[in-house]
């Protein structure tokens, strides 16, 4: 510990701290633009200067270490002066007009300027002027007002991992911008903005919408990814117009997925519905909500009456509330039906599990891993975040190997990396098992032969102290889900480290707390589709788009005699095969919780009110339960059911209970597949309904519209070129699609986003493909 | 513009044949490479080279004046991978000493660095020289050819065990980049701006690893110190400020050029030794150390000797040793204007009293050298600068700063007449006079 007296005020720090570390600990605030904490120091702004005794200019409190003894003067006329010198340079080129500025109210600069500023400028010399630079979809630019600070930049290199901004020019020309006609496209863009101190760089999508004091801040939960970033709500008039990010270092730290930051425009779209609807005589009519829950209870009574409970299955979206799934099993289990299922992406449903799966350790532990093999994952798109604190933990010399079916850029150094098509990859994670064994001296009965690069990786994993083997969408969503699964945990126990699942929603986890998963015998999320039910209860999902199979989901709820859906949303689809749609609120317009990848239980309020006539999807649920004379269905609020869903005590647990990815009765398959295999991705922005009606993060480029990816090769067998056309199908109907060259697929194979209206019809998300040219 | 005159000549002496003497052949002729083979051969320690260094008290030749075997005693000892870096970014207005030592003599400064690599435990060496001068980077890319054919450079020199590779790196013409740390950062292959200190280059410098840093005159100096011993390249010059050194004379003399004088010659000495005056006209002012450092009137320069505490006492810096002659043709409005825009041309845009500094320092001298000047402007020229001076990364706003604050310090009548006269104090055709090419690049035309 380091002793010194900032202000007069003595305090300890730790060694290595600097003095703007030193202040914050004391409470004394340092005025300053650059630092930021989670960044590195560029010590560039200069605002944050202060005398420091002995020295004989005043120095930047965020670059200078603290020493022993060390005297600090924060408000002396040295340091005074210094910093009211600095804020003189950074106004003389920086526009005046804080009125026009989106920025204006929220505005590091012009906070300090009141504290540092003079009320009249000494510079009556022109001022600089800086061309806009386009960024994409969701970032404004206004840089005549960039003070130059960096952060951005640093932003994009450090946190983000690409270097998509970078400072040209010299002198007071110097301008922040990215690489020549570029943007920048990174699923964590959007962190700038909060960065960026002045109004350089703000929100697209809520520009100019309203003044920061107009807003009501509210607390929320993400829906998205298994993350479950905490968000800071914003909200005029009862529409969402902004989602900021609550510093949570548990989980999102200071950050927030692009998703997580603008799907909230979905909130707003068009396809809301604000009136419950029924189909009668095949025309949709608008209702009331006793006539709706009227219709509904009858359908479902009528169904179990005539075809026994077994004939209605629940498909329940993933990113529902506990509550919401909780009360759907209540419901299902009520009329006597165990057939319910939020795991939509999954087709692998063997083997027997021990109790939840999660990530089989602390999110925030992530960091601190030393050694990590990456399962299936598009780790990036699929969890921003997840990828970013890899990312950390790579720089402070971590080893991170991935085994995929596609050579995705994780934009950190890998220490091994194996690419196979998809049938393949048990094989090769038996490998690196078998390979892993060989290395411990433990006997493996694994009969694979062990290649290089298995064994690369092996030799990695074995040489930390803290390793994990995460496992990710793909991993999940493989046609050899279990085996992966039991070869991971075989994996895990040669290496004496833990290993989990990315939790691809935000209640994948809460999905299994909340019993939305067959109980005992019934029906998974698959067999449901291939054993098609004469109703379904279809809760916030679009199966057409969610399931592992679209088509089948499409036909087996086309064929069923009734198909009620609770969704924020009407879908062509849905208006398709449904005969009763309810507006349901989405995660803003209720309270409810998630339970996110690590077993995190988190709740929420609403932050505004329901839109129209829709109504909080746990009040739905209640009211139809008691309609069907169901007991257990008298719930005063959301937290009584989230409290008997955890288990019945009440209050809520920071953590949910068996939690444990223990999977036995595997029966290990590593057979070569054959033909065109698909891989699928589901891109960052069709991954469930809310983000897919997100105006702006379909503007981007991750939102394009799927190609038909293949290798060199895999092309070159079908005869054409990328750009060209093609007939791609797995089991559905035929799409004609554009033929694109990736070269990081292994041969064989046929990379075709799911979660996409185009490749809908495709087919299931795995498997065989039939591929030629249109 | 080559040489014409030396007292004691070290760096200098095998100049005399111009581009004939610069070979390996004609330099160890001249006793090169004999200090280096004398430390290798006699195994004679690091610590003891760097003790001779020290006791020659050799002051960095690059501008600052930092004791040079002071500077190699900060690097680590032992093991591990630790760099040598020659300044050849020589950039600063007024200054073009390195350029003749590179096209003259460029083994002194292989030689030089060699030794530097072995007293501070060093495997690799970089010469970061500016881009404007390509056929300077061709010779010594031939030179260290010439270098490693003979055997005193790469594996193993001279079957000491000492291993040692130079290479030339060229930089695009940035003076920031001869600050050390932007040079450094900008043979990493980044944008060429200045780190923050601490840490020095000593603990965390080229590839973030311990590397010795000159400039190239001292380089070329140590081969010289080793040869004739520490205490007698001292006494050539005077106390604490050892040896001889180069002095890049241009302006208002008859032969500019560079000069090699023994640190605390008279500058009468050197003004004579220049050919006096042009055109007899009469001395009004000298920036002595390079286009950044203050200038001084001539009176007080006419009493100064060439040294480092001389000049320092005067009110100004000796610096690199550019000695920028003024005579009474000069407005110093006009020539501050043209020094001021080169700053602001130059500063690098990374922090901001400097970034956004200079160019206000610059418009207001360029609107006083104008007609438009204010009353409240020389003294709002004193205050930004004062705000710049000290509160920046690195010393490119102080060099903006001080020749603004030497001229007002000694000519603040003639910026006051241009403030209320709109015109300049020095008559027109006397500035037209006095004008040739050189100093209209300096200055521009006459106002």
């Amino acid at each position: 510990m380091l002793e010194l007296e900032i202000d007069g005020k003595a305090l300890q720090v730790k060694e290595g701290s600097t003095v703007i570390d030193a202040a914050h600990q004391a409470g004394i605030y340092i005025p300053h633009f650059c630092y930021h904490k989670k960044l590195s120091i560029a010590a560039n702004c200069r605002m944050c200067l202060v005398q420091v005794e002995k020295a004989p200019k005043p120095l930047p409190a965020c670059a200078t270490p603290v020493t022993n003894g060390m005297k600090v003067f924060t408000h002396s006329d040295l340091a005074i002066k210094a910093q009211k010198g600095v804020m003189e340079f950074l106004l003389i080129n920086h526009p005046l007009d804080c009125p026009i500025c989106d920025q204006g109210g929220e505005c590091q600069l012009q906070d300090l300027a009141v504290g540092y500023g003079s009320s009249s400028s000494r510079y009556q010399e022109e001022k600089r002027v800086v061309v806009n630079k386009n960024l994409g979809p969701l970032i404004s630019t206004d840089m005549t007002r960039c003070i130059n600070c960096t952060r951005c930049v640093r932003f994009t290199q450090e946190i983000a991992g690409e270097m998509e901004l970078g400072q040209a020019f010299r002198g007071d020309r110097a301008e922040i911008m990215p690489f020549i006609e570029k943007t920048v496209d990174s699923e964590l863009s959007g962190n700038i903005i909060d960065l960026c101190p002045v109004g350089a760089l703000t929100a697209k999508p809520f520009r100019f919408a309203a003044r920061t004091w107009e807003l009501a801040r509210r607390k929320s939960i993400s829906p998205h990814d298994g993350l479950g970033g905490n968000l800071v709500v914003q909200v005029k008039h009862d529409k969402v117009l902004r989602v900021l990010p609550l510093e949570n270092e548990h989980l999102n730290e200071c950050w927030l997925s692009d998703k997580d930051r603008f799907s909230y425009e979905g909130l707003n779209s068009p396809d809301r519905l604000t009136k419950p609807l029924i189909k009668q005589g095949g025309a949709w009519k608008e209702v009331e909500w006793n006539q709706a829950l009227d219709y509904v209870a009858h359908a479902m009574r009528d169904i179990v009456k005539e075809h026994g409970p077994d004939a209605v299955g629940a498909i329940v979206s993933p990113h529902g509330t506990l509550e919401e799934m909780y009360l759907a099993g209540k419901l299902m289990r009520g009329l006597g039906s165990d057939n319910i299922d939020c795991r939509l992406r999954q087709s692998d449903f063997s083997g027997r599990r021990a109790g939840t799966p999660w990530l089989g350790m602390k999110i925030a532990e992530i960091n601190k891993l030393d050694r990590v093999l990456v399962v299936c994952s598009f780790l990036r798109k699929d969890h921003p975040l997840i990828a970013q604190r890899l990312r950390q933990a790579v720089k402070r010399g971590a080893q991170v190997s991935v085994i995929h079916a596609a050579d995705e850029d994780l934009l950190m150094k890998l220490a091994g990396k194996i690419i196979a098509a998809p049938s393949q990859l048990p094989d090769r994670l038996a490998q690196i098992t078998k390979a892993v064994a060989e290395l411990k001296g433990a006997t493996c009965d694994l009969s694979v032969a062990v290649g290089a690069e298995a064994r690369k990786i092996a030799e990695s994993l074995v040489s930390g102290q803290n390793a994990a083997i995460l496992l990710g969408n793909l991993a999940q969503q493989h046609a050899r889900a279990s085996t992966l699964n039991a070869l991971t945990q075989q994996l895990a126990g040669y290496l004496g480290g833990r290993f989990g699942f990315l939790g691809e929603a935000a209640n994948s986890v809460g999905g299994y707390v909340a019993k939305a998963v067959p109980a005992g015998d019934g029906l998974d999320a698959s067999r449901m589709l291939t054993e098609p039910r004469k109703a379904y209860l279809v809760i916030g999902a679009e199966p057409e788009l969610d399931c592992a199979d679209g088509v089948r989901a499409t036909n087996a709820l086309t064929r069923a005699d009734s198909v009620i859906v609770l969704s924020p949303f009407k879908s062509a689809a849905a208006l398709a095969y449904a005969d009763a749609i309810l507006p349901v609120a989405p995660f803003a317009e209720t309270s409810g919780s998630f339970v996110n990848t690590e077993g995190r239980v988190q709740s929420f309020q609403a932050v505004n009110r329901p839109l129209g006539e829709t109504r909080p999807g746990w009040k739905v649920l209640r009211v139809l339960g008691n309609l069907l004379k169901l007991d257990g269905f008298d719930f005063a609020s959301s937290e009584a059911v989230r409290d008997e869903a955890l288990g019945g005590g009440a209050g809520k647990p920071e953590f949910a209970g068996d939690l444990d990815n223990i999977i036995a009765d595997v029966a290990i398959d590593l057979s070569p597949g054959g033909g065109i295999e698909r891989v699928a991705d589901v891109p960052i922005y069709f991954a469930d309904a809310l983000v897919r009606r997100a105006p702006s993060l379909q503007k981007t480029k991750d939102a394009v519209t799927p190609a038909a990816r293949m290798n060199a090769a895999t092309l070159a067998k079908f005869g054409v070129k990328a750009g060209e056309q093609l007939k791609v199908s797995g089991g559905g109907t035929p799409a004609t699609l554009v033929a694109a060259l990736d070269v990081g697929l292994p041969d064989d194979c046929l990379r075709l986003a799911a979660g996409h209206a185009t490749t809908a019809a495709v087919g299931a998300m795995s498997g065989a493909m039939t591929v030629e040219k249109a | 513009m080559a040489l014409i005159e030396a007292i004691n000549p070290l760096l200098s002496a095998g100049w005399g044949k111009g581009d004939a003497g610069w070979g390996i052949g004609e330099y160890e002729q001249r006793g090169g490479y004999q200090a280096l083979k004398r430390i290798l051969t006699e195994k004679i320690a690091p610590e003891q080279v760097i003790a001779e260094i020290k006791a020659s008290v050799l002051r960095g030749r690059g501008g600052a004046g930092f004791p040079t075997g002071l500077k190699w005693s900060f690097m680590p000892k032992g093991s591990g991978e630790k760099y040598v870096v020659c300044n050849t970014d020589e950039g600063e207005p007024g200054t073009f000493k390195d350029r003749d030592i590179l096209r003259y003599d460029p083994h002194a400064v292989i030689e030089g660095m060699i030794i530097a690599g072995y007293s501070v435990g060093a495997a690799r060496g970089y010469n970061y020289i500016h881009g404007e001068i390509f056929e300077i980077y061709d010779r010594f890319e031939q030179a260290l050819a010439e270098a490693r054919a003979t055997g005193y450079l790469g594996g193993n020199i001279l079957g000491s065990g000492f291993d040692f590779e130079l290479f030339a790196h060229h930089g695009w013409g940035a003076y920031i980049c001869g600050e050390e740390s932007a040079l450094l950062e900008s043979i990493e292959g980044k944008k060429g701006q200045p780190r923050f200190k601490p840490p020095f280059p000593a603990s965390f410098g080229l590839y973030g690893k311990p590397t010795t840093i000159n400039n190239t005159e001292t380089f070329a100096s140590i081969p010289f110190v080793l040869r004739i011993g520490g205490e007698a390249y001292l006494n050539l010059g005077k106390p604490n400020n050892g040896g001889t050194k180069l002095f890049s004379v241009s302006g208002h003399v008859n032969k500019p050029g560079n000069y090699e004088v023994p640190m605390g010659t008279p500058f009468a000495t050197l003004l004579e030794m220049a050919g006096g005056m042009r055109g007899g006209r009469k001395l009004k002012a000298v920036i002595p150390g390079g286009s950044s450092s203050p200038v001084l009137p001539a009176n007080i320069i006419m009493d100064c000797t060439l040294d480092y505490d001389s000049i320092a006492k005067a009110g100004s810096m000796l610096g690199s040793g550019a000695v920028i002659v003024m005579d009474e043709s000069v407005c110093m409005v006009k020539a501050l204007d043209r020094l001021s825009y080169f700053y602001y041309e130059e500063s690098c845009g990374q922090c901001t009293p400097c970034r956004e500094g200079t160019g206000w320092l610059y418009k207001i001298v360029h609107r006083i050298e104008h007609g438009q000047g204010r009353a409240e402007d020389l003294d709002l020229l004193l205050d930004v600068g004062a705000n710049i001076c000290g509160r920046t990364i690195c010393a490119l706003g102080d060099a903006a700063v001080m020749p603004i604050q030497g001229m007002l310090r000694h000519f603040r009548a003639e910026f006051e007449y241009h403030v209320e006269h709109r015109k300049c104090l020095v008559p027109a055709e006397l500035q037209k006079a006095g004008s040739t090419f050189h100093t209209r690049m300096m200055a521009g035309a006459p106002c």
